[in-house]
């Protein structure tokens, strides 16, 4: 890696999801150099591990297709994986950045051909499952990801097993001795587009996600309904394999809540419908999904979509935020009670699993940013002081997938101006 | 407006909320209330309640002063404090409850012989005159509560515990006798007297 490329000139990017990847390549494609740093060993971030978008139901994997086109086809455009930032100091139009690259043991040689994996014994929880599966140590991230070069876990490097790989591997592409490496860089802008992680559940105590196996995530469902997920696509609830017919989601879970976060992550009703669609999808009218909430917050036109779904029969609402689940023993079903607010009809309703529609909160929140960011009350990063930094997408606020793209946009445009103004008093000099 | 508009509007003011706010204690955090249900969930003693409590933070905000007043609802709080922990709007709802009851008993409209007014009644009688609970006192009152006759029963089949007590020396039978105070009971009834007037002035008791 040379540093000569990077001039006060280049905007960096930091984040691959789809926000990441917007926001280079609108960039990019405007002239403008541009540095993609990921943290993870591939880009697409959360959306790639998405079954299908609502309200189109169509698949992630077309857009992310689109993206990695324009990413290849692209010259301005360096992406780097595994790689952080560390610190960002200087001002608008001229900072210094230091980034610091994880060892991936894999290099540029690789042709994905996987023959170091069939060698590999070790097994890990696969990050890409949520930990609802293993893969092998030596491993693709995804079908879709980019580079299409595989992983070796730091776990297995210095054991028999990492050189069964080595040994295997016919294009010289595994490096044991690959070291963490450190870059400076020197930028004009930076945009931040570090997403969202999804709240941890465990913490909402009453719902026993720490406790039940059959109480799952939101995003745990969704790699549950992909047929590249953990069970080839059954909905097949966690303690015991069988199918999962009588599905319960709960809204808000974690959300609009001054004990968890205090912001509305304004997707979840939206994901949360079109997951009732996957039931039906699996089984026709035989699947039963009951939706409990406060408020269905479906924005704008949106609104058409929750409107389709209350008109399936077999989707139920019920008004109300559910007070505790138990188990129940003998079948490891779960019993919801609460009270139904329509009314105030006390309940306690059987269901084979229970999927938390949990909130969205900002990736940053725990990790250390420069001193010039501000973020609002829930760590949404706003921009910095400056005016030299921008955020995009969920990094900004809970945003889907559509307003990310749009959130990228823009800050890409912020970004751009930063660059370009820097690059014309340059040329005045 | 006109005297008409102003009779048109005044069907729909709802002066019940203001009151609440104004003379209830916690009572301002009523209109935080978003209706989700989880306090009704969560208390274990639920399903003993007319109202739950979030239904009871909509009657006020609909206006209903006599039902809600009159309810026994909130007189069933046993401050479990699990509804204050689950709130997602941090409603101190526990407090709300017993200021609820507090005020519909200062109106005397709370329903007459609900057992928990009761035993709040004989509490803060036998607390208010020495400014130390005389427990003996305390016990005699609750047996006695419903009538002599019940009172002799209640005492008969308490026997046992009461004697043990007396052995352990955890009851003194001379607290019948005037009992133990605190050092100065002058100054003491004199502060309960100021916080009442405090009180009245506050929640407008007295104009």
């Amino acid at each position: 890696m040379n540093a000569s490329i990077a001039t006060n000139q280049t905007i960096l990017v930091v984040g691959g999801g789809i926000s990441g990847m917007t926001a280079a390549l609108e960039a990019a494609e405007c002239g403008k150099q541009v540095i993609l740093a990921e943290r993870d060993t591939s880009l697409g971030g959360r959306t790639a591990l998405l079954y299908r978008y609502f309200p189109k139901m169509c698949h992630p994997t077309c857009g992310l297709e689109i993206n990695l086109r324009r990413l290849k086809a692209n010259r301005n455009l360096r992406v780097m994986t595994q790689t952080e930032v560390v610190s960002v100091t200087g001002q608008r139009g001229d900072y210094n950045v230091t980034l610091k690259i994880s060892p991936r043991y894999v290099n540029q040689n690789c042709t994905g051909c996987g023959e170091c994996a069939k060698v590999v014994e070790a097994e890990i929880a696969n990050p890409y499952e949520y930990g609802l599966s293993k893969t092998k140590a030596a491993y693709l991230p995804h079908a879709m990801a980019y580079p299409q070069r595989y992983v070796l876990d730091a776990s297995i490097v210095g054991t028999a097993d990492g050189e069964k790989a080595k040994a295997a591997c016919k294009y010289s592409a595994i490096e044991l001795d690959m070291q963490i490496e450190t870059v400076e860089l020197k930028v004009g802008a930076v945009v931040w587009a570090t997403g969202w992680k999804p709240y941890d559940a465990a913490k909402i105590q009453p719902y026993g996600y720490d406790r039940f196996d059959n109480v799952i995530t939101s995003l745990e469902f969704e790699r549950l309904a992909d047929p590249h997920g953990p069970t080839g696509g059954k909905l097949l609830r966690p303690s015991d394999g069988k199918e999962a017919k009588n599905i319960a989601f709960i809204q808000c879970a974690g959300s609009r809540d001054e004990n968890h976060l205090r912001h509305c992550s304004r997707i979840c009703c939206m994901a949360s419908l079109k997951q009732t669609q996957y039931v039906r999808e699996a089984y026709g009218e035989e699947g039963k999904s009951t939706v409990y909430y406060i408020d269905i917050r479906s924005i704008d036109r949106l609104e058409d979509f929750y409107q389709k779904v209350q008109q399936d029969p077999t989707v139920k609402f019920v008004k109300s935020k559910v007070a505790s689940i138990k188990l129940h023993e003998a079948s490891g079903d779960l019993v919801l009670h609460g009270v139904n607010t329509e009314g105030y009809h006390r309940y306690a309703e059987q269901h084979d699993l229970v999927v938390l529609a949990v909130g969205m909160e900002p990736e940053s929140n725990g990790i250390a940013l420069p001193a010039d960011i501000v973020t609002d009350s829930s760590g949404f990063i706003e921009g910095s002081k400056d005016g030299g930094q921008f955020s995009a997408g969920a990094a900004s606020s809970p945003l889907d997938v559509n307003r990310s793209v749009q959130s990228a946009t823009a800050a890409s445009l912020r970004a751009i101006q930063v660059v370009h103004k820097t690059s014309a008093s340059e040329g005045a000099r | 407006m006109t005297v008409q508009n102003q009779q048109a509007v005044a069907r729909y003011r709802n002066d019940f909320l203001r009151e609440v706010e104004e003379r209830v204690e916690d009572g301002e955090w009523v209109k935080m209330c978003m209706q989700c249900g989880v306090c009704a969930g969560s208390c274990p003693l639920g399903n003993a309640w007319q109202h739950t409590p979030q239904k009871l933070f909509m009657m006020i905000r609909a206006g209903k002063r006599e039902e809600v007043l009159t309810s026994d609802a909130m007189w069933m709080c046993t401050s479990c404090y699990n509804c204050i922990v689950r709130c997602p709007r941090k409603l101190p709802i526990t407090h709300i409850m017993h200021g609820l009851a507090n005020y519909a008993h200062r109106l005397n409209i709370a329903p007459k012989g609900q057992p928990t007014r009761e035993v709040a009644k004989l509490f803060w009688n036998n607390l208010a005159k020495t400014g130390r609970v005389n427990e003996l006192k305390f016990s005699l009152a609750m047996y006695f509560k419903d009538g002599f006759v019940q009172g002799i029963k209640n005492a008969m089949a308490m026997q046992s515990v009461g004697l043990g007590l007396v052995k352990a020396k955890r009851l003194n039978p001379m607290e019948l006798f005037g009992g133990h105070k605190c050092k100065d009971t002058g100054s003491f009834n004199k502060m309960i007297a100021k916080a009442r007037e405090i009180e009245d002035r506050k929640k407008g008791f007295t104009s």
